[in-house]
């Protein structure tokens, strides 16, 4: 049986580890990476819980982040390719255009 | 004991009707013909002044021997007003003695310069707009003497001031006479101040605006001789001395005459400038309260009555003597008021407001046919050309010369006499009134020698033009003419053998008179002989006043000139009305414009209250500039401000 505090402590290492990426690198495809690890992180948090009291909502919850996530990564992605079509780039820095 | 009142319905078209008149012609005078357009507004008047006859008639029927029914009075409420906490004003109009004299007179002198302006303005490119003005007028001047509380009575005297100054620009493409209108509007705008101060003052002490119930309770309230009553008095009488052209006020009125001249006769001479007066009689009983106001209002009437007319003594202006002229006679009034002669000041009022309208409209008459032109050293010698001005003109020249038995001479005579005689009078005041009484005749009187004696001095093409005015002028002229010679005996005083009826007409309503001030200074008895001896002297000086005019202009003509030589200095000095415009502008005028200019609008207006506004602006602006720097266009740059939001919302609450 592995203890509630190392499931919180692993997705809390995930969780951060998704927000430096999303912070640090520039490229718009592993920030979205970086993203799909919080919500992991987060549904890790969520499943650690949903055994250690044993409750079934949590597992609902993670059950709808996945289906969230999967929707997400289908229009994220089309969205991507779209502007490295038009642009020949998918480097963040460069998409300021929507700026006042 | 109360005054009766008695509803009377058809007062308010006395107002209503020249009301009715301005506003047809402003909406319709464009398009209807020019007949039309006169006929309807001296229409209008002429039916106020017979309301007017009628109610006069009515309220005669009403006197019987008590006070109440003497002192009684037709009421026509049209609506309240204003009602706010203990004030209430309603627009109510009282017909009683004295604003049924006053409406007579304005409604009858402003009938007859109506017709007589249909044949003035007959060819002025704007004639349905100086009708309407001048309905607009005679409507403000009927609200003044009509008013039954000082608020609506303020209403009116600022109604009149604003007609003023339409009708003195009224050829408003010459500056000149556009800025003589802005400076009659500026300086009565100074004593309108005072006024609406002083209606404050009676309103805050007495607690009502109603001049019934101001003379009603005036006596129980304010101390005699206190401070608070002669501060109300003195407020009073600097609205007075601004519309009624007294100094230190008077300086608009010569100017004013750059209107057309009808506009002088009625509003510079007969009526608007009486309003001063009129209202001082109206609140007789605060006067009687403060002693040492009426000898305020005596002291300045008198200074203002020589000194007006000794400016009339060099002036070349037709207009311009005759507007010194008023000043002068205005001056008179205050001094009977003054002295508590009110009656007389009112009685003046009457007999002057006939006269001077005369001669005002005689000198339009004669300005009509010199083609404009005003200078009496260019006149001379119309006599003969225009035989029904001249005699018009010479009788109402007589009346203010003070010649029995012209109507001048009674009311000028009361006022001299009671200058005199009454307790608050004094020898001194009336030595400076038979002063100008002198003078008045002599300036008179070189006006007629000058302009319709001698030779004609005009050029040849105004020489040829010279014609007698059409009847539409001279049929007002002749009915002036015959008031002018008949108008004071209204007033015969009882040593003369008349019974005095104008002042026993008013006795009732005035607190020296009917009780309701005491007097202090008891009532001196002089005997027969002063009075008839200060009769002889005031004819005799006028007589003398007419005989040096003679003299210096018909028999001697040089010597005017002479005169003016020998004494330069003091001749420049009168000739220049004693610079006095000049040093009002000095002193006055020009501090207030550079005040204005450098504190209020160069630093108050651009530094200050600009300021403000730009200040607001542009710190919006620069806080706006900095927030715009936080986004910034990067992604990541939103992430870390969204990431440090997020630390410390969990901080706090970890905390």
């Amino acid at each position: 049986m592995i203890a509630l505090q190392s499931l919180l402590t692993l997705s809390a290492v995930l969780f951060v580890i998704g927000v430096c990426g999303f912070i640090t690198r520039r490229n718009v495809l592993i920030m979205f990476m970086s993203v799909e690890l919080m919500l992991n992180a987060a549904n890790l948090a969520m499943l650690a819980f949903a055994r250690h009291n044993a409750s079934m909502d949590p597992q609902v919850v993670a059950m709808f982040v996945m289906a969230l996530a999967a929707a997400e990564v289908a229009v994220g992605l089309a969205i991507i390719v779209a502007v490295f079509r038009r642009r020949g780039t998918v480097n963040i820095d460069d998409l300021r255009n929507l700026k006042w | 004991m109360e005054p009766l009142a008695v509803q009377y319905d058809i007062l308010r078209w006395i107002v209503l009707s020249p009301l009715l008149g301005a506003v047809v012609i402003s909406l319709l005078g464009r398009t209807l013909p020019r007949k039309l357009t006169g006929t309807i507004a001296s229409a209008a008047v002429g039916v106020s002044f017979f309301i007017g006859l009628a109610a006069f008639i009515k309220l005669k029927g009403l006197a019987g021997h008590g006070h109440g029914e003497q002192a009684a009075f037709l009421s026509d409420t049209l609506y309240r007003w204003l009602a706010v906490g203990g004030l209430s004003v309603d627009v109510a109009f009282a017909f009683d003695r004295l604003s049924a004299v006053m409406v007579l007179v304005v409604a009858g002198v402003s009938a007859l310069i109506h017709i007589y302006s249909m044949g003035y303005m007959a060819h002025d490119k704007s004639y349905w707009r100086y009708f309407a003005y001048l309905n607009l007028f005679v409507f403000f001047m009927l609200v003044l003497v009509l008013a039954d509380n000082a608020v609506v009575m303020f209403v009116g005297w600022e109604g009149v001031g604003l007609c003023s100054y339409l009708l003195i620009g009224f050829w408003f493409e010459d500056p000149e006479k556009a800025y003589a209108g802005k400076k009659a509007f500026i300086v009565n705008r100074i004593g309108d101040f005072g006024f609406l101060l002083g209606i404050i003052l009676i309103f805050w002490t007495l607690g009502t605006v109603n001049f019934n119930e101001i003379a009603g309770q005036a006596p129980a309230v304010l101390v005699a001789g206190g401070s608070l009553a002669t501060l109300i008095c003195l407020l009073l009488f600097l609205g007075a001395t601004g519309k009624s052209a007294q100094i230190p006020l008077y300086v608009w009125l010569p100017d004013a005459m750059a209107g057309p001249t009808p506009v002088s006769a009625l509003i510079h001479a007969a009526t608007m400038v009486t309003a001063g007066v009129y209202m001082i009689v109206r609140l007789n009983v605060l006067y009687l309260l403060a002693p040492a106001a009426m000898c305020v209002v005596a002291v300045v009437g008198a200074a203002t009555a020589i000194y007006a007319a000794s400016i009339g003594l060099v002036q070349n202006d037709i207009k311009k003597v005759l507007a010194y002229s008023t000043v002068s006679q205005l001056g008179y009034m205050f001094l009977a008021v003054g002295v508590g002669a009110f009656s007389a000041g009112i009685f003046h009022l009457m007999t002057h407001a006939f006269f001077k309208a005369l001669l005002f409209l005689g000198s339009g008459s004669v300005i009509h046919a010199m083609s404009g032109k005003q200078d009496i050293r260019e006149m001379g010698g119309l006599k003969k050309k225009m035989p029904v001005t001249y005699w018009t003109f010479l009788f109402a020249t007589l009346a203010i010369a003070g010649i029995p038995p012209f109507a001048g001479f009674f009311s000028k005579d009361e006022i001299l006499w009671k200058a005199f005689s009454s307790p608050q009078g004094h020898w001194g005041l009336w030595l400076i009134g038979f002063a100008a009484a002198g003078m008045t005749a002599f300036y008179m009187f070189r006006l007629v020698f000058l302009t319709f004696h001698g030779q004609c001095r005009a050029d040849e093409k105004t020489k040829s033009h010279l014609h007698e005015s059409p009847y539409l002028m001279t049929v007002p002229l002749m009915v002036l003419g015959v008031l002018s010679v008949i108008g004071g005996f209204v007033g015969i005083p009882e040593i003369l053998g008349g019974g005095n009826g104008f002042h026993h007409w008013l006795a009732p309503l005035l607190g020296n008179e009917n009780g309701a001030v005491q007097v202090s200074a008891g009532v001196q008895h002089w005997p027969h002989a002063v009075e008839y001896t200060m009769i002889a002297l005031s004819v005799a000086v006028a007589v003398a006043g007419i005989f040096g005019a003679w003299v210096f202009y018909i028999k001697q003509p040089e010597k005017p000139k002479q005169l003016a030589e020998r004494w330069p200095l003091l001749h420049q000095l009168v000739y220049n009305k004693y610079y006095i415009d000049e040093i009002y502008n000095v002193f006055i005028v020009q501090p207030i414009k550079l005040t204005s200019t450098f504190l209020l609008w160069k630093i108050f207006d651009a530094g200050v209250i600009d300021g403000v506004v730009n200040l607001t602006g542009s710190s919006v602006r620069g806080l706006g500039r900095v927030a715009a720097r936080l986004q910034n266009g990067y992604a990541q740059a939103y992430a870390v401000t969204f990431l440090i939001g997020v630390l410390l919302l969990i901080g706090s609450f970890v905390w």
